[in-house]
């Protein structure tokens, strides 16, 4: 098979990069290794409203709750909250991965994109010196894909990375672990989304509720990995659980890693591109990805449309997307890493003191930015080390 | 060796996303180890769920 696009994964990412490549014209197969798109969830399906609403039409299909706004807890149970439209990337809608990761790689379909499920790429395909295609296992049988420029879109466990000679592992403490109940109670709040911290609680992460409908929410807990030992998530998930949802009816069970290493040093070598979970562009502080792995892949199909048929595809031509996607989202990744790597650290009376110090302060005014803006403001000393970053 | 208790392990691949050998595979519902495993043990203390685990082998 030969075409002009390989993209590994059906994922946000991958759809969106198949998607905008198709558009523009290029003949594109997007390979996922499951048999079903979108299944098993490994998200906590949050997402920014308006950043949504300007990547695809929006479907309530794929919408299981509105929020309000996000509420923050302390150690030592102080709570502030935050409104809808200013609360950071997270905050807005619920989704149904299942049902929007199908419904963006049927976008791409449409859109001309050959997709095929249940089909695992196996390595890189090598000409001269570099990749020409990818080798992959179509339902048990042998399959050989050839093209010039191949997209890694395949998530936390990415492989075409590292076929192609980058290091994208991740080191225990660029990542989180996370486990996560759907959960029916009716103690949940259906207009917040939570977010539960302490170093008891959730070490070097946090516990978050995530309305999904009628007494329903997502409940999970992503811990540093670095800070994590064999099965901690479960184990204070568990207890979490126990503590604050008693009667709780475990509907669902998910578990994930979420990377938050900050920009690695490459996203691209000679005929290869990455881009979401692959490219480690999820946030390291909410640990949020969909948003930025949409953008990346629009970036990364647009301009694969204009580079392939010049044939330009050699790891020099490609760092025009390595700048575009550095200077966009790249700039909050940077910036949030470096709040990340200072905030892991924090003992719990350090996150009492920072919630306290919010008293009497319209919260209601801020988003995350704004937020870490005030706080920097009203605990100048213990942020020093922030000041720089935000500006 | 690494052991990867297929009945606990919830395959999300986050074992995979940090072996510095890259000797890990996600298929579908389950995990693969290769050879080029080091034992380092980094998977077994990140698993959310607990399914890795380094078992000394036994002398032969």
């Amino acid at each position: 098979m030969k075409c002009d696009l390989v993209v590994v994964g059906a994922g946000p990412a991958g759809s969106m990069t198949a998607k905008a490549a198709a558009e523009a014209g290029l003949d594109v197969v997007m390979l996922e290794k499951r048999q079903e798109i979108g299944d098993p969830v490994r998200c906590a399906e949050g997402v920014s409203k308006a950043a949504l609403k300007k990547l695809v039409e929006l479907d309530p299909v794929w919408i299981s709750a509105e929020v309000k706004g996000a509420r923050l807890r302390a150690p030592d149970g102080t709570e502030m909250v935050m409104s809808e439209n200013r609360a950071g990337a997270e905050v807005g809608y619920v989704l149904e991965r299942k049902v929007f990761d199908r419904a963006l790689a049927q976008d791409a379909a449409e859109a001309g994109a050959k997709v095929m499920v249940k089909t695992r790429a196996l390595g890189l395909l090598w000409d001269g010196g570099v990749p020409s295609g990818i080798s992959a296992q179509f339902v048990g049988e042998s399959l050989k894909i050839e093209a010039p420029l191949i997209i890694g879109a395949d998530g936390v466990e990415s492989k075409v990375g590292r076929w192609a000679g980058l290091d994208t592992a991740l080191k225990p403490k660029d990542i989180e672990v996370c486990a996560q109940f759907l959960v029916q109670d009716e103690k949940i709040d259906e207009e917040y989304c939570e977010f539960y911290l302490g170093n008891e609680i959730a070490p070097g992460g946090y516990v978050w509720s995530f309305p999904k409908g009628e007494n329903l929410a997502n409940v999970g807990i992503g811990i540093l990995g670095s800070k994590a030992n064999s099965g901690t998530p479960i184990r204070l998930l568990r207890e979490f659980m126990k503590n604050n949802f008693p009667e709780g009816k475990v509907l669902e069970m998910m578990v994930g890693g979420v990377p938050v290493s900050g920009p690695i040093e490459t996203t691209t070598a000679d005929g290869v591109i990455l881009v979401g979970d692959a490219a480690r562009q999820s946030d390291p502080i909410t640990g949020g990805g969909i948003i930025n792995a949409m953008k990346a892949g629009v970036m990364a199909g647009e301009m694969a449309a204009d580079l392939v048929p010049k044939g330009e595809v050699d790891k020099e031509s490609l760092q025009i997307y390595e700048k575009m996607w550095r200077e966009t989202i790249g700039k909050q990744i940077s910036r949030n890493f470096a709040v990340k790597e200072f905030f892991v650290d924090l003992t719990d009376d350090d996150l009492n003191r920072l919630i306290h110090s919010l008293d009497g302060i319209d919260v209601a005014e801020l988003d995350l930015r704004g937020l870490l803006k005030v706080l920097i403001r009203q605990n100048p000393k213990h942020l020093l080390k922030l000041r720089h970053l935000i500006v | 060796m690494l052991t990867v208790n297929r009945y606990k392990c919830g395959y999300c691949g986050a074992c995979v996303g940090v072996c510095p050998a890259a000797a890990l595979e996600l298929v579908e519902t389950w995990i693969e180890v290769n050879d080029d495993c080091t034992k380092c043990g980094r998977c077994t203390k990140i698993c959310p769920l607990g399914a890795l685990e380094l078992v000394k082998e036994a002398q032969t």
